[in-house]
């Protein structure tokens, strides 16, 4: 393939300038809130130092052969997730429009969240939530009332909000190489600095070791429970930027000739080194905050919001410099999910400039304008948080994990694409893809993730999610989750524009193919 | 810390860190793309 035809693709569709690129941005996609504030206590309630083994096992064999899948398609057909869907097998573009949906409604929320990290990180400098820090989050900052949808605005969230899309949308207009490349060559090894040193603080707290016990002290006995393997599957699986579209958009920016697979090696066992690492820090600071209150660490540990919101700052309260705690923590929240919402949105960019053909400028605004509006609309008013419970939850349960076991099931049985992708990915890859491969990914991978939508279905249909009004979780629970199915299949029903091909470009190993041929 | 959660914590630490390292040895053994100097154009 030559280079000339490559550099018309970058300059017309965007590019990632080098591999290195490439990988700092995958990673900066990978790492996440979830590997902050979901992976430590998910590790300590399913076996604490026993979890490493079904999280490994689940890394292997269901999560790098899941990013080896996403990286085949995108890479080979040179497209967004429609259009590679559409390019893999005529039929398919739904799935990708499905994907789009998901990410969309995942930027709206995904903003809100960092835009309270933001206004935590300066309230750490002067430890604004005074001695009641559970009281200050519900009450003081984000003024929550009862369940419902409530149109009063919060100043003290919309302000961070509105600043939080300006930055986003700049990224996104910047373009691929000098937008979200440029702001992961930056951010990604500032949040790797920036979170080391807080862990280097944190160790050195009274209590880390307390804390640390209670993270890896291992339960063997835990192993033999299938809700172990289960949480150890969706921990990978959630954390990694699998399965939703991103993984496929990101690779087809990348040159044709790149090795892909070791690419892959390198962003999956990052992600989880900086889940490790996160794992250390945050049950360090959780024993000095044990230890501190003459409590166990069960007493205390905790995940998601209430972790961050409500646990760090009684840490940053109570530890030495705990301002600077602070600072470090919430930066490292702002900085992950800056670099993991620029994935999500540019899924979607990505999508409708391939379908509209439309330049980069317009197709940022025309998808992040509307996007930020929503946005504010439901996540800066005093019923914000409800909604924003009930959207993650029922988006990540009924729509990524129920579009990647489709899409899966589909790939390996429907289109038997496998050999197809793994032919490709061996072409310049590292990493032989062989027979271990399909296996993982038409039968292991697809079964461990049916199991939890599964367990996670029934669960949902027996008690309402967090005893929210039912007319909530029916509209933006599981009304959200069927609403991306359907929009995303009405979405294919718009033509291609005529110059847009519905071929794969000719790939690096067919192009060899033709040269051995000749 | 007990030594069993010492033990679990130094094995979590060489299988993830030390696969990482490996990751990136076996990465740096595979050429790299030329770069792309036209998408400073784009984009």
């Amino acid at each position: 393939m030559s280079e000339q035809v490559h550099h018309e693709e970058a300059k017309t569709r965007g590019a990632f300038s080098s591999r290195r690129v490439f990988i700092f941005a995958a990673i900066g996609s990978a790492v996440g809130l979830g590997n902050i504030w979901r992976f430590p206590y998910v590790a300590y309630e399913n076996g604490g130092g026993a979890f490493i083994l079904p999280y490994l096992v689940a890394l292997l064999t269901a999560g790098i052969p899941f990013l080896f899948l996403d990286y085949a398609i995108g890479h080979r057909n040179r497209g967004s997730a429609p259009l590679s869907f559409a390019r893999l097998r005529g039929g398919a573009e739904g799935l990708g429009w499905w994907q789009v949906g998901i990410c969309f409604m995942i930027a709206v929320y995904y903003a809100a969240v960092i835009a309270w990290a933001v206004r935590y990180t300066f309230f750490s400098i002067d430890k604004a939530w005074g001695s009641d820090p559970e009281g200050f989050f519900f009450g003081d900052f984000l003024q929550a009332g009862d369940p419902g949808v409530q149109a009063n605005l919060v100043p003290g969230v919309l302000i961070p909000l509105v600043i939080v899309w300006v930055a986003v949308i700049a990224v996104m207009v910047a373009g691929v190489q000098k937008g979200i490349g440029a702001l992961s060559l930056v951010f990604i090894p500032l949040l790797f600095l920036a979170f080391g040193v807080l862990v280097v603080q944190a160790l050195f707290l009274d209590g880390a070791g307390q804390g640390l016990d209670a993270l890896f002290t291992p339960d063997w006995g835990a192993l033999s429970e299938p809700g172990v393997w289960g949480a150890a599957f969706g921990q990978i699986f959630f954390s990694l930027s699998i399965g939703f579209g991103i993984m496929i958009t990101y690779s087809s920016y990348v040159h044709r000739d790149t090795d892909m697979s070791g690419s892959g090696a390198v962003v999956g066992f990052s992600n989880s080194g900086f889940e490790l690492l996160a794992g250390i820090g945050v049950f360090a600071a959780l024993g000095f905050m044990a230890q501190a209150n003459g409590v166990e660490v069960s007493e205390v540990a905790s995940d998601g919001i209430g972790l961050a919101f409500i646990a760090f700052p009684t840490i940053i309260s109570e530890a030495p410099a705990g301002a600077f705690i602070g600072v470090l923590f919430f930066g490292s929240l702002v900085i992950a999910g800056l670099t993991s919402l620029v994935s999500v949105i540019e899924v979607v960019i990505s999508a409708v400039r391939d379908k509209f053909e439309m330049s980069r400028v317009g197709a940022s605004l025309a998808v992040s304008v509307p996007c930020m509006l929503i946005s504010l609309v439901f996540f800066s008013t005093t019923s914000g948080i409800f909604v924003l419970d009930i959207v993650d939850h029922f988006i990540n349960q009924f729509g990524i994990l129920l579009v990647a076991v489709v899409s899966m099931l589909l790939i390996s049985w429907g289109f038997r694409a496998l050999p197809l992708l793994a032919d490709h990915l061996n072409h310049n890859g590292s990493v032989h893809i062989g027979t271990w491969w399909r296996v993982l990914i038409s039968v292991v991978a697809p079964a461990a993730l049916a199991y939890i939508l599964i367990e996670g279905f029934i669960t949902d249909v027996e008690t309402a999610y967090e005893g929210y009004p039912q007319w909530m979780l029916l509209t933006f629970g599981w009304g959200a989750a069927a609403a991306v199915v359907v929009l995303g299949f009405l979405a294919t029903t718009i033509p291609w524009r005529s110059e847009t091909s519905m071929e794969a470009p000719p790939s690096a190993a067919d192009a060899a193919d033709t040269r051995g041929g000749n | 810390m007990s030594t069993g959660a010492i033990v679990m914590m130094l094995l979590a630490m060489l299988v993830i860190w030390g696969g990482l390292a490996l990751a990136i040895v076996n990465l740096s053994r595979s050429k790299d793309t030329p770069r792309v100097d036209e998408v400073r154009r784009d984009l």
